[in-house]
C-alpha cells in the first residue's frame, strides 16, 4: 500500500463486459478527467449542440428519452425539470452529490474519473430549464472528489465551458462546488436545501413534494442526482431514440450498480436497465461470477441499505421499478449487497439499523426515538441478552415508525407472499422506515435466526466481553 | 470584529462567501475552513464567521454541532475512520477495528497520546466494493488487511516524523494532509469570467437566452 495524498488509484471494480456504455465509458482512461483529455474523447460536444439548439428542443430530447432519476425514486428528469412554474425566476440547479446509501457506490466514481461529463450535464440542464447558477453538492468526506472537480471547474472557467458566456454564445451560469460536512440524511432533496442554506440538514415538511416549485431559497431549484446529469451529455450526442433503444421501454438506458459483499468479483457495473436481473448480475460470468467459494447465496439487499431484503426465489426479477415493488422492495440508489450462507442475519441487520438510528436528524419523534430503540434492542438480541418479548417489541415499534403492513419478499418454502412497497408511514422522510426494513427483512425472512438467540440456543454466537457491537 | 482567520484564509472566505447569493450559503465551507486552519473548530472560529455570514454565534454552533466532521475539540493529525457498515462489516470490518484498537492501544473515538492518531468507527464510505475499507483523513484505503493497518500506521509515522507534512496548497506533494485540510484543490472563478450570483431577492425575468413564453412552442 503506497500512501500519495491525492493519487490513490482506485482498486479495479469494473469487469467490461460487452454491454453498452455510456456513463462509464471514459473509466478506462485514468486521464479523462483532464480537459484536454476529454476534449480528445469528445467532450462537450453534448454542450454544443444543445447550445445550437432551442432551450425548449433540448428539453423535449431528455424528456423524450425518459432519464429516470439514478438518486432512488426514479423520477423522469425531462418530467421533472417541466415542473418549474411559470414566471418565477432565477431558478437554481443542485447537483446531488452527496453519496452516503449504505451499499451506493457511483457516483464518487463519476465525480472523480470523468468531472467534466458531470459538469457537461449540469450545463445542458441549465440550459434546458434557463437555470442561472448551480450548486455542485459533493459529500463531505470525498476528498478527491472535491479536488477532481475543483480542478475540472478550473479548467473548464479558463477554456469557456463555464461562466460569462459560454462557448460565445448568451448563455451564463456559475457552477460552484460546495462540499457537504458527514450527514447521511442531507442526501434527501430537502435537507440538501437546507444544508446548502447554511442550515442543519433537516428534511422540509413535504408538500411541496418538489423543489421544484419551491427549493433553495425558496425559489424553484431542480435537484438531480450525479449519474442522472451524467448521461445528459450522451443523450445530446446521440440523440433520444439510441438512448431508448438500451434497456426496455419502462427503463430505458443503463444504470449503475455497486455489487458488494460475499461474490467472487464485487464491483460497479454499469448494466442494461430494465432487463438484466439481479441473477446476471450476481452469478453472471461477465460480472460477479457467483457467490465466494461457491457458497449459496442466503439472502440481498437490491437497492441500498433502505430496501427490503431479497431471497434466492426473487434472483430472477429485472432492473425494471415496478417489479421490484411488487416484489416486495425496491431499486433504489443502485447497491447490490450480497450475502452467502454464513451470514449473521440478525448481525446484518443491526448494522444497517445502527446506520439509520444513527443518522437521524432528530426532527421527528418515531423516527428519533424508534430508531434508537429498534438498534438498542437488536443489540441484545444480537449480544445474546434479548428475550421472547424483544422480538415482539422490535415489530411494536416500527409499527410506530410505519404503521400497516411492511413490504417484503415472498419465501415459498413457508407459503409467505409477497407484500409490494412502498409502505405507510409516520415521518418526514425515508430514514426512519429505513431503519426498521432491515429488521422487518430479517425477521420475517428468518425468524428462525431470532428464536434460536433468545432461547439461547448452543452453538448460537453471543458477544465475548470486549466485542459486544459496536452500536 | 474577531480576528481569527490568518489574512490569506480571511481573503478566501471573502472570495467564498462572493459566490453565493446570500452569505449564510458560505457557513459550511467557511467551517472547514476554518478546520482546516486549525485542524478543529474553535469556538473564535464560530464567533467569525458568524461576523462574515451575518448570523448569531448560535446559528454557527447550530450548524457546526450537526455535522459530524466538524470537531469541536482537537483530535489526532491522522484521523482515521474505518467503515463499520453492512458491506464493510460482512468483509470483516469488526475483526479489523479490533485489531486497529490493538495496534494503537486506544479504544474506537479516542485520540494516542503522542496526538497523532484519533481512530473512530464510521458510516459507509461510498467504497463498498473494495470492503474492508477505511478513510485516513478522508482519504480512502481499499480492502484493508490487518497487515495492511500496521504497514498504514508504520508509514503515517514515518511522515509525521519528517515534519508538517504536505503543503495543503500544493496538489502533487506525496502523503496524507493533516487532519481538518480536506481537498487541496480549491475552485477559482477568475472575475472575467465570472457569471456571477443570482440574487433570489430580485425577479429579473427570464434569463436571456430563453425565449419569452410566449415565444416557446406549445407543449
Ligand atoms: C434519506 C434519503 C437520502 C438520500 N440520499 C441521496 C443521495 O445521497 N444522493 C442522491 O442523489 N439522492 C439521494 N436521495 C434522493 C433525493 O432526495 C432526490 O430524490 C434525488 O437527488 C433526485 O435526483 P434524481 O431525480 O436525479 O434521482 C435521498 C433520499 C432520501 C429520502
Ligand atoms: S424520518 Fe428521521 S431523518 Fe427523516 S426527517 Fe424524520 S427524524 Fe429526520
Amino acid at each position: 500500500m503506497t500512501l500519495r495524498g491525492t493519487t490513490v488509484p482506485h482498486a479495479a471494480g469494473f469487469v467490461a463486459g460487452d454491454r453498452p456504455r455510456i456513463v462509464t465509458a471514459h473509466f478506462d482512461d485514468p486521464e479523462a478527467h483532464r480537459l484536454s483529455r476529454y476534449e480528445e474523447l469528445g467532450g462537450y460536444q453534448g454542450l454544443r449542440k444543445a447550445l445550437d439548439s432551442t432551450p425548449a428542443e433540448v428539453h423535449s430530447v431528455i424528456r423524450d428519452a425518459t432519464v429516470l432519476g439514478r438518486g432512488g425514486a426514479g423520477f423522469p428528469a425531462g418530467v421533472k425539470w417541466g415542473f418549474c412554474p411559470e414566471g418565477v425566476w432565477p431558478r437554481y440547479l443542485v447537483v446531488n452529490g452527496d453519496e452516503s446509501e449504505p451499499g451506493t457506490y457511483k457516483d464518487r466514481l463519476l465525480m472523480e474519473l470523468d468531472p467534466h461529463q458531470l459538469i457537461e450535464g449540469a450545463l445542458i440542464a441549465c440550459y434546458a430549464v434557463g437555470l442561472t447558477q448551480c450548486f455542485l453538492y459533493v459529500r463531505g468526506e470525498m476528498a478527491l472528489a472535491q479536488e477532481r472537480i475543483a480542478t475540472a471547474l478550473n479548467e473548464a472557467y479558463a477554456a469557456g465551458y463555464v461562466g460569462r458566456n459560454i462557448m460565445g454564445t448568451d448563455f451564463s451560469v456559475d457552477v460552484v462546488l460546495h462540499w457537504g460536512a458527514g450527514a447521511y440524511v442531507v442526501g434527501e432533496e430537502t435537507a440538501l436545501i437546507e444544508s446548502l442554506e447554511g442550515k442543519r440538514g433537516m428534511p422540509r415538511l413535504k408538500p411541496p413534494y418538489f423543489p421544484a416549485a419551491i427549493g433553495l431559497y425558496g425559489q424553484p431549484t431542480i435537484v438531480n442526482n450525479v449519474e442522472t446529469l451524467s448521461n445528459m451529455p450522451w443523450i445530446m450526442n446521440h440523440g433520444a431514440e439510441a438512448y431508448r433503444a438500451i434497456g426496455t421501454e419502462s427503463s430505458p438506458g443503463t444504470r449503475m450498480v455497486a455489487v458488494s459483499g460475499h461474490v467472487k468479483r464485487p464491483g460497479v457495473y454499469e448494466i442494461v436497465n430494465g432487463s438484466t436481473t439481479f441473477r446476471d448480475l450476481i452469478y453472471g460470468e461477465d460480472m460477479c461470477g457467483g457467490i465466494r467459494e461457491d457458497r449459496e447465496l442466503k439472502a440481498f439487499v437490491p437497492g441500498g441499505g433502505s430496501a427490503p431484503w431479497f431471497l434466492p426465489e426473487q434472483l430472477d426479477i429485472p432492473f425494471e421499478g415496478r417489479q421490484a415493488s411488487a416484489a416486495g422492495s425496491m431499486l433504489g440508489s443502485g447497491a447490490v449487497i450480497v450475502m452467502d450462507e454464513t451470514t449473521d442475519i440478525p448481525r446484518a441487520a443491526l448494522s444497517l439499523t445502527h446506520f439509520y438510528a444513527h443518522e437521524s436528524c432528530g426532527k421527528c419523534t418515531p423516527c428519533r426515538e424508534g430508531g434508537t430503540w429498534l438498534e438498542r434492542i437488536m443489540t441484545r438480541i444480537v449480544d445474546g441478552y434479548g428475550t421472547e418479548r424483544d422480538l415482539q417489541l422490535l415489530t411494536e415499534v416500527g409499527q410506530s415508525i410505519c404503521p400497516g403492513a411492511f413490504p417484503h419478499a415472498a419465501d415459498s418454502s413457508r407459503g409467505l407472499e409477497a407484500v409490494p412497497f412502498p409502505y405507510r408511514m409516520n415521518t418526514i422522510c425515508f430514514v426512519g422506515p429505513s431503519a426498521y426494513a432491515p429488521v422487518n427483512s430479517a425477521l420475517t425472512l428468518f425468524p428462525e435466526e431470532f428464536e434460536a438467540r433468545v432461547r439461547r440456543d448452543e452453538g448460537v454466537p453471543v458477544a465475548a466481553p470486549g466485542r459486544e457491537s459496536r452500536v | 470584529m474577531t480576528d481569527h482567520f490568518t489574512p490569506a484564509n480571511l481573503d478566501l472566505a471573502h472570495e467564498i462567501i462572493g459566490r453565493y447569493p446570500v452569505k449564510r450559503s458560505a457557513m459550511i465551507p467557511l467551517l472547514h475552513l476554518a478546520q482546516e486552519q486549525d485542524g478543529w473548530v474553535t469556538e473564535d472560529a464560530m464567533r467569525q464567521i458568524a461576523e462574515l455570514v451575518e448570523v448569531t454565534p448560535a446559528e454557527v454552533l447550530g450548524t457546526c454541532s450537526f455535522y459530524e466532521m466538524f470537531k469541536r475539540q482537537p483530535v489526532g493529525r491522522f484521523l482515521i475512520n474505518i467503515c463499520g457498515t453492512l458491506s464493510c462489516q460482512l468483509m470483516g470490518a469488526e475483526d479489523l477495528i479490533h485489531h486497529a484498537e490493538q495496534t494503537l492501544g486506544i479504544t474506537s473515538g479516542d485520540t494516542t497520546p503522542d496526538g497523532l492518531f484519533t481512530l473512530a468507527v464510521a458510516e459507509c464510505q461510498a467504497a463498498c466494493t473494495e470492503a474492508p475499507c477505511l478513510q485516513v483523513n478522508y482519504r480512502h484505503r481499499y480492502k484493508v488487511t490487518p497487515a495492511d493497518f500496521d504497514d498504514l500506521v508504520e508509514e503515517l509515522r514515518r511522515q509525521a516524523g519528517e515534519g508538517e507534512g504536505p503543503d495543503p496548497q500544493s496538489p502533487e506533494t506525496a502523503g496524507v494532509p493533516r487532519h481538518g485540510v480536506l481537498s487541496v484543490a480549491r475552485q477559482h472563478i477568475p472575475a472575467e469570467r465570472a457569471a456571477g450570483p443570482s440574487s433570489p431577492t430580485t425577479n429579473q425575468g427570464p434569463p436571456v437566452w430563453m425565449p419569452p413564453p410566449d415565444a416557446e412552442e406549445p407543449k
